[in-house]
């Protein structure tokens, strides 16, 4: 029995649903931020699982460009929360209200 | 054989890690699981014969992004429990039903075969060797312009983020009087 591609899209697609449910469902910024990098995570195992099936070297780059926007966002992302931190002593999304009209 | 030895002990292990992060009180024990989940999918890419990828997402991801993540955590505390009453009325349910939904048709598209996987020659394919030498070819030939932006974005990311930490609230007032 081989693994085909679909095993590793399914997994992915799991693990892509999973991150979008905690997004939705958490609330602790840090933790809705674990559920984006899973999402990330899913998606770059589909490059790399369809680049494995069509034989090309294309979806092993992409995964680089994912990964270097990922970094990014993290960088940015947690400089934000502890930003956000410092001033409200709070990482729950739902107490931040400074934006509202 | 192997494969399917390892990708079930993989698979399996990365969807405990992703419940866990999902499910997790503590955001360390989050942070664990995600770990697990990086940890697992490096394990597949090695399967693929990815190497290089295999190699960067232990370094990167497993190692500074994972490290970065838990310096925040122990930054800005983690004895503070998540308020988890649902503000939105049946919000868990709804996204339960909804993540379920979105879950179910992807995998409904893959199983069912709608996705051909045929490449550009047609016939069996050698599995791509993802090799240092072999990914940076593209890298630097077909994508060299995608690959100095993502060195803009990371210039400016980094700039950000320091702007973000220097600049506490009401410093760049006081710098003007």
């Amino acid at each position: 029995m081989t693994v085909g591609p679909g095993w590793y899209m399914t997994l992915a697609a799991a693990l892509f649903s999973i991150g979008a449910i905690g997004m939705l469902v958490r609330r602790n910024a840090l933790v809705m931020f674990m559920s984006i990098e899973l999402m990330l995570n899913a998606v770059n195992l589909t490059f790399v699982a369809a680049g494995r099936a069509l034989g090309t070297l294309d979806g092993q780059v992409s995964v680089f460009f994912v990964l270097v926007v990922a970094a990014a966002e993290v960088v940015v992302g947690l400089a934000i929360i502890v930003a956000v931190f410092r001033t409200r002593a709070t990482a729950s999304v739902d107490e931040l209200s400074e934006l509202k009209g | 054989m192997v494969e399917l030895v390892l990708f079930v002990i993989t698979a399996v292990a990365a969807l405990a890690g992703a419940v866990t992060v999902v499910t997790a009180r503590n955001p360390v024990h989050s942070a664990m699981g995600l770990f697990g989940t990086l940890f697992s999918l490096a394990v597949i890419y090695v399967v693929n014969l990815a190497h290089l990828v295999a190699a960067v997402q232990v370094i990167v991801y497993a190692g500074a992004v994972m490290t970065l993540f838990l310096f925040v955590i122990m930054l800005i505390g983690v004895d503070k429990a998540e308020d988890t009453s649902e503000h939105l009325p049946r919000q868990r349910t709804l996204v339960a039903v909804l993540g379920a939904a979105v879950g179910l048709v992807v995998v409904a598209l893959i199983v069912s075969g709608r996705f051909v996987w045929v490449p550009a020659g047609g016939g069996d394919v050698e599995i791509p060797n993802g090799t240092v030498q072999a990914v940076a070819e593209p890298l630097f030939t077909t994508w060299i312009l995608a690959f100095e932006v993502t060195a803009l974005l990371l210039t400016i990311a980094a700039a950000g983020a320091i702007a973000l930490a220097y600049f506490k609230r009401g410093l760049i007032r006081e710098e003007h009087e």
